[in-house]
């Protein structure tokens, strides 16, 4: 029998491998997946935690959780295809015209 | 069974989740990622969340990835243009934050007790549905809201003149 803490430690990892490539990467497309993975690590607690507890709830956070995930994949992309068009680049590094 | 089927698709995943912020090309990484839904939607069926498994496979691994996958091809920056990436000393602080996040979790969870046991009928389709339209209708309702207008919101900045 698997212990529900395996599952939070597991959706721990997860999220910080994310937050691994979120802050040490360049490239804008990775960034984007990495918070993907972020998000899929949570997705794992709600639904461990839903199940161990057994409320409905959890499986319906882990729900909304993947619209969120689904809208923001979208309009990151569109930015970044906005972006690569004014800026021929996908260095995050070189989008810093708001910064002084 | 459990326990080995749940080791098996949780180093599955967390290996592909470093691949997936290891790699130099994003095709590699989105390619990987693909993997690592796949292994997490395997978790979701061993806790008995059959929809939220089908609804991982089909909105994460062929939407989302597939979007991913359409950006890359359609941006296709040049190998020689691609950005190199360099350890600094704010990069590996960051390394080392995570790492710190991750011990703390791992604390904080062992110490967090819960009922356990066989995994309770709550990620059926039905129970999800239920719970979806009666306890959080409005949720799913706002949730309609927010995917218009991210699809006028990526129509929007994707156009030629903004």
């Amino acid at each position: 029998m698997i212990e529900p803490s395996a599952y939070l430690l597991l959706s721990a990892i997860l999220f910080g491998i994310g937050v691994v490539g979120v802050v040490t990467r360049k490239n804008v497309l990775i960034i984007l997946m990495s918070v993907e993975l972020m998000l899929n690590g949570v997705n794992v607690a709600f639904v461990a935690v839903g199940s161990f507890l057994g409320d409905a709830a959890g499986g319906v956070f882990a729900f909304m959780v993947m619209t969120v995930a689904a809208a923001e994949a979208a309009v990151g992309l569109a930015l970044l295809i906005a972006l690569y068009r004014l800026k021929e680049t996908i260095d995050i590094t070189e989008l810093k015209v708001l910064k002084w | 069974m459990e326990p080995v089927l749940f080791i098996l698709f949780g180093a599955i995943a967390v290996c592909g989740a470093i691949m997936v912020v290891t790699r130099k090309h994003p095709m590699a990484s989105a390619l990987y990622l693909i993997l690592t839904l796949f292994a997490v939607a395997a978790l979701f069926v061993l806790r008995q969340a059959h929809f939220l498994a089908a609804v991982q496979v089909i909105v994460y691994a062929g939407a989302v990835v597939v979007l991913f996958v359409f950006v890359i091809m359609l941006i296709n920056v040049p190998e020689n243009r691609m950005p190199v990436e360099r350890v600094t000393t704010v990069r590996f602080l960051g390394v080392i934050a995570a790492g710190l996040f991750i011990l703390e979790s791992a604390v904080l969870a062992r110490r967090f007790s819960m009922p356990k046991g066989p995994a309770a009928e709550v990620g059926t389709v039905e129970a999800v549905g239920r719970a979806l339209f009666t306890d959080y209708l409005l949720a799913f309702e706002v949730t309609s809201v927010l995917l218009l207008s991210a699809v006028i919101g990526a129509i929007a900045l994707a156009k030629k003149k903004i």
